[in-house]
């Protein structure tokens, strides 16, 4: 069988913040189809790795391979790659002038130039599959947040990313619409998305993840299937986290 | 007091605000100058708030050299009185071989001061949208350009209205320092006709050209700062 090859790869990636290094010398890959989640404790860089996955974050040093291009190199066009890389956001960030179609198709329009009929078929499609078809010609200020959530990941899935980030999807969301955000998120991995996730929804890792990867202090401290990290951790410092949060 | 030295003040009083013969004779004359201050304040609203779009947008490019411009440029010309400019661009350009004339001037130096407001006003607008803004734009592949064009330009507006409105009003009103450089607007017709006849009454009605013309802008700069506000989430 041959090995398939990963569609995200960080060698060691580094990112400082004057002189603070928040990500100090990061291995990483991602196999298509897999579903990781980044743990850790807050300000263990896991947001900042997720961010340097698309450079919303310049990494410092170190590389990113993202389906075998270097996203670092000067040739590369990031917008572009971008369309291929999804990113999902705490505050959700939907255009507040923008119904939700328009959320949804500006990028179809201007970036990847449909004709707004394809866009708007494309758009229905996405809010069906998160569903909120009958959200479309709403305002983000008329939805909750979990809907805005679902709207936001639509936005991103039109574009038919390779690979889907989210940067603490749920840590915004009173607790009662969490669940339907992971929903979508489950559906999305049914149907064979590669994602990385940045969460604290544990429960939802344990079930749904392939591999866990828990960070402290700019590393990865261990990495594995989520049974074997919250069950029987290797590290000290994952020891000391896993047994925290699951008091 | 008796009721004929009253009468007769009024009657003074009218006979200097409000000659009935002099309003006849000259309201060809304000007339005219309505149409040159409203054709220079239309083209100033434009020229101004345009450039001044222009530039807070290419500041948002956070390109040194192009900045260090654009913030000397904006300050001298906010600090600068306008009159002290349209004396300086009228009498001081033919000297070095530039000559235009005085509706010209006028229009560019006021376009070049609304300019410089105006950037100061859309710059503001542009730093308050939140960064998630900026980074969800980013992330679905629109570039810096599109970005300000589709996603920021139109939030950022909506906050800068009624800062706006206000100023374009100040700036459209000094297209009265055109009479010192023989632009024949109303205040211009107005004084001339004041000192041909000798009395208050033109001036009387370039006030009331002014008020006429005004009135309505302010009302529908409070008409667009209503329909622009709208709800944050």
């Amino acid at each position: 069988m041959d090995t398939p090859q990963p569609i995200l790869e960080a060698q060691d990636l580094r990112k400082s913040f004057g002189t603070l290094e928040v990500l100090q010398g990061i291995n990483f890959s991602l196999l298509p189809q897999e579903m990781v989640f980044l743990i850790g404790p807050s300000g263990s860089g896991k947001s900042t790795l997720l961010r340097c996955f698309n450079r919303l974050e310049e990494p410092t040093g170190g590389k990113i391979i993202f389906d075998g291009v270097d996203l670092m190199s000067p040739d590369v066009n990031i917008n572009t790659m971008r369309q291929q890389i999804g990113m999902v956001f705490q505050q959700f960030n939907l255009y507040p002038h923008l119904s939700v179609t328009k959320n949804i198709t500006l990028a179809l329009r201007k970036v990847s130039k449909k004709d707004s009929s394809e866009a708007d078929e494309i758009a229905r499609e996405m809010l069906k599959r998160v569903g909120l078809e009958e959200k479309a010609n709403a305002h983000p200020d008329e939805l909750s947040g979990g809907q805005q959530q679902r709207v936001a990941i639509a936005r991103a899935m039109a574009l038919e990313p390779k690979v889907m980030l989210f940067d603490e999807p749920t840590s915004a969301l009173d607790p009662e619409l969490v669940g339907s955000v992971l929903q979508v998120m489950q559906k999305l991995r049914d149907s064979g998305m590669t994602m990385v996730v940045v969460s604290h929804e544990m429960r939802f890792a344990r079930d749904a993840a392939d591999r866990v990867a828990f960070m402290s202090e700019g590393q990865i401290v261990e990495e594995g299937e989520p049974g074997a990290i919250f069950e029987n951790p290797q590290q000290k410092r994952t020891q000391d986290f896993v047994s925290e949060i699951s008091r | 007091m008796n009721t004929s030295e009253t009468f007769s003040r009024w009657d003074l009083f009218t006979e200097t605000f409000f000659n009935q013969r002099l309003i006849d004779e000259y309201s060809g004359a304000i007339a005219k100058g309505i149409l040159i201050t409203c054709e220079i304040a239309v083209l100033v609203v434009f020229t101004g708030i345009a450039l001044g779009l222009l530039l807070a947008m290419l500041r948002s490019y956070r390109f040194l050299p192009i900045n260090v411009f654009i913030s000397c440029f904006v300050d001298i010309l906010r600090s600068l009185p306008p009159l002290v400019l349209i004396l300086l661009a009228y009498f001081g350009l033919p000297s070095i071989g530039f000559s235009m004339s005085g509706f010209l001037v006028l229009w560019l130096v006021l376009s070049l001061i609304l300019a410089a407001f105006a950037e100061e006003i859309f710059w503001a607008g542009i730093l308050s949208i939140r960064r998630g803004q900026w980074e969800a734009a980013r992330s679905t592949g629109l570039g810096h350009t599109q970005t300000i064009v589709y996603v920021i330009i139109p939030q950022a507006i909506r906050m800068t209205v009624a800062p706006l409105t206000n100023r374009t009003i100040a700036i459209t009103k000094n297209t009265a320092l055109g009479t010192v450089i023989g632009v024949g607007e109303i205040l211009n017709q107005a004084s001339t006709a004041q000192s041909f006849s000798g009395n208050a009454t033109p001036l009387m009605m370039g006030a009331i050209a002014y008020i006429v013309l005004f009135i309505p802008v302010v009302a529908i700069g409070r008409w667009i700062e209503t329909r622009f506000a709208w709800r944050r989430i």
